[in-house]
């Protein structure tokens, strides 16, 4: 058997430990140094972070947390890079879901960059958490025309006709901006088709998705979205930009995405690495079967 | 001994030798630690957005609280390390066994979930079983707490909902409780089809279902996808930049006008492939070959991006394994 036999032949076992090694020996590296690479923001990441910049100091935004805890590994970095960016602005954050598990999603975020960095934040004042809403795109379209209806009362059981940070707002479009982390149905596609379109360009939205959605969304931007963070790489360039505008020393869990950027070098390099072997010995044995 | 089984007990074999070692090196292996806070509410008046009084769980100290308990937070290791050399007795933050069992189990589910990248067997078989018997049972018991108990038995008994299970329940108005019986009697009406005969009521809600849904995304889709996106896409070619002196600047301007010239390009050669009532000879063979060049582009660029996602959540598991279980890597400054 010559070589090109052979590794035609070779057990998809070993391509299966390489990927481990390309992934795993990269996070201990990290792990243990704490060195990342540079990020270089792309525009569609920039543009998220503009949206938030330009919102004035106490705007209410609305953030909703449509993923679970599988999606977690790509999502929740650039889920906490928003609410710190917002934080961070002194906007209002009015946090939902979509999804059953997206409420605890939202309050694992709050607890982990307000109550912890950001402890004069009053929550039902700054900041709330209205969490899960059963329903889909009817509740998308209920908050289209009275947004209490949609959500009657907070996480914590508070009526939210009550909440002083809800005091004004009837509909949607009474917030300016609308952040939405999305990890597949309902998610930013559903939020531009019901929300944003019909908002009548009242509802600026910027989505941050899973590599799977994110071919599907990139079309939306920049007409229909106002901005876009696609997969784990468009968090790693937000939260550099958001981490630089901020300065001083960044806490660890605000570079959660970038230390993943190394593993995905990696393990982007012997993917490529491996697709044009296979195909370098698949043209070889039919050089080899013709002669 | 086939050499399947022997690889299987060599795997097994070094993996629990290198755990005892990793226990019995440094700090050892994951543990999770918590710290009890005790919350003390009281209900007041406070007045509400209309002027009127509402009644308001407020924090009171200890003394004045009409409700209390004690809630479990989870401290960093590094916190029970210092309290513990401060005072050895301390009780402040303390091991917590349920959420350690639950540490490892997430760690032996993940790895159960890995060896089947070498071949199928039952640790494998045990936690892909547990993921859907879990997954059903939570969606049973969020489909009827956070869906039939607020939305259905809210609207019909308000009154027991709000006495027996949910104080913060907003009753519903009238229309909406009559709009839950029809929603109760299309649900009834569903669940004819598991009776043995009239299953042909089931089809009456499922009719309703595809007609609500028909009619939800039909004006949707035309006003977000066809209409947004055609007037997206019929964008003057030429996009001129101003230059900082009043001019164009021909350079800036080069990229978005590539840009929407590829769109214009892509748009027409992928409508032309489309076109099945046309052969695809001649000019339209070959729009229609740019057509399938532009497709595999993009099924390209999902495949990378798919390939990204799946990466970065192989990378999230690696990182439980070697951060919170083996206590290997602390990116989080959470030890040390």
């Amino acid at each position: 058997m010559n070589m090109v036999d052979r590794l035609n032949a070779l057990d998809r076992r070993w391509v299966f430990l390489l990927m481990g090694l390309a992934v795993a020996v990269p996070i201990l590296w990290i792990g243990i140094t704490g060195n990342t690479f540079p990020e270089t923001p792309t525009p569609a990441a920039a543009a998220v972070f503009k949206a938030v910049e330009d919102q004035p100091e106490g705007t209410r935004v609305l953030v909703a947390f449509d993923y679970d805890p599988a999606s977690a590994g790509e999502l929740q970095p650039m889920a906490t890079a928003l609410l710190h960016q917002c934080a961070q602005r002194k906007l209002k954050i009015v946090c939902i879901a979509l999804w059953p598990l997206g409420g605890n999603m939202a309050q694992q975020t709050i607890a982990e960059v307000i109550r912890a960095d950001y402890p004069a934040m009053r929550e039902g004042e700054d900041f709330v958490n209205l969490g899960y809403q059963a329903g889909n795109e009817g509740v998308m379209k209920v908050v289209l025309t009275d947004f209490k209806k949609a959500f009657p009362v907070d996480a914590r059981g508070q009526a939210t006709a009550d909440l002083p940070i809800l005091q004004g707002v009837q509909t949607v479009k009474d917030f300016p901006l609308l952040l939405n982390v999305s990890a597949g149905y309902p998610g930013s596609k559903e939020w531009v088709q019901y929300v944003v379109s019909a908002s009548e360009g009242k509802v600026k939205m910027v989505a941050g998705c899973t590599g799977v959605q994110s071919p599907q969304m990139y079309p939306y931007f920049p007409g229909q979205l106002a901005g876009i963070l696609g997969a784990i790489k468009g968090a790693a360039e937000y939260e550099s930009l958001v981490n630089q505008s901020i300065g001083g020393d960044v806490a660890p869990k605000y570079r959660e995405a970038q230390r993943r950027m190394a593993p995905q070098l990696f393990g982007h390099l012997l993917m490529v690495a491996l697709i044009v072997a296979g195909n370098t010995l698949f043209f070889m044995g039919r050089k080899g079967a013709r002669a | 001994m086939s050499r399947q089984r022997l690889t299987w007990i060599v795997l097994g074999v070094v993996l629990l030798a290198l755990l005892v070692v990793r226990g019995f090196v440094g700090q050892g292996l994951g543990r999770v630690y918590v710290q009890a806070d005790q919350v003390s509410l009281a209900q007041m008046d406070e007045k509400g957005a209309d002027g009127s009084l509402v009644k308001v769980w407020k924090p009171v100290p200890a003394a004045q609280a009409t409700q209390q308990w004690t809630e479990w937070s989870q401290a960093a290791p590094k916190a029970y390390f210092e309290a513990v050399a401060k005072n050895p007795a301390q009780t402040d933050i303390t091991l917590s066994w349920p959420r350690t069992i639950g540490l490892w189990l997430a760690a032996f589910f993940t790895l159960a979930i890995f060896s089947f990248l070498y071949s199928d067997n039952v640790f494998y078989k045990l936690a892909e079983a547990t993921v859907v018997g879990v997954s059903a049972a939570y969606w049973m018991v969020i489909g009827f707490w956070d869906t039939i108990v607020p939305k259905l038995f809210g609207a019909l008994t308000p009154d027991m909902v709000i006495k027996w299970v949910q104080p913060s329940l907003q009753p519903a108005g009238a229309m909406q409780q009559a709009s839950m019986w029809l929603a109760l009697v299309l649900g009834v009406m569903m669940l004819w089809r598991l009776a043995p005969r009239g299953g042909w009521i089931a089809a009456w809600p499922l009719a309703f279902i595809v007609g609500v849904t028909a009619g939800l995304k039909i004006v949707s889709h035309v006003e977000s996808d066809l209409m947004a996106q055609s007037v997206a896409t019929m964008q003057p070619v030429v996009q001129l930049v101003p230059a900082a002196d009043g001019g164009t600047d021909w350079y800036a301007s080069l990229w978005p006008t590539l840009a929407n010239a590829l769109v214009l390009v892509g748009v027409i050669c992928a409508l032309v492939y489309f076109l099945f009532s046309v052969q695809h000879k001649g000019v339209v063979g070959a729009t229609a070959r740019v057509g399938v060049w532009y497709l595999m582009i993009t099924f390209g660029a999902s495949f990378g991006f798919t390939v990204m996602g799946r990466i970065a959540l192989l990378a999230a598991r690696f990182e439980f394994l070697f951060d919170d279980w083996l206590w290997l890597i602390d990116p989080n400054h959470l030890r040390s």
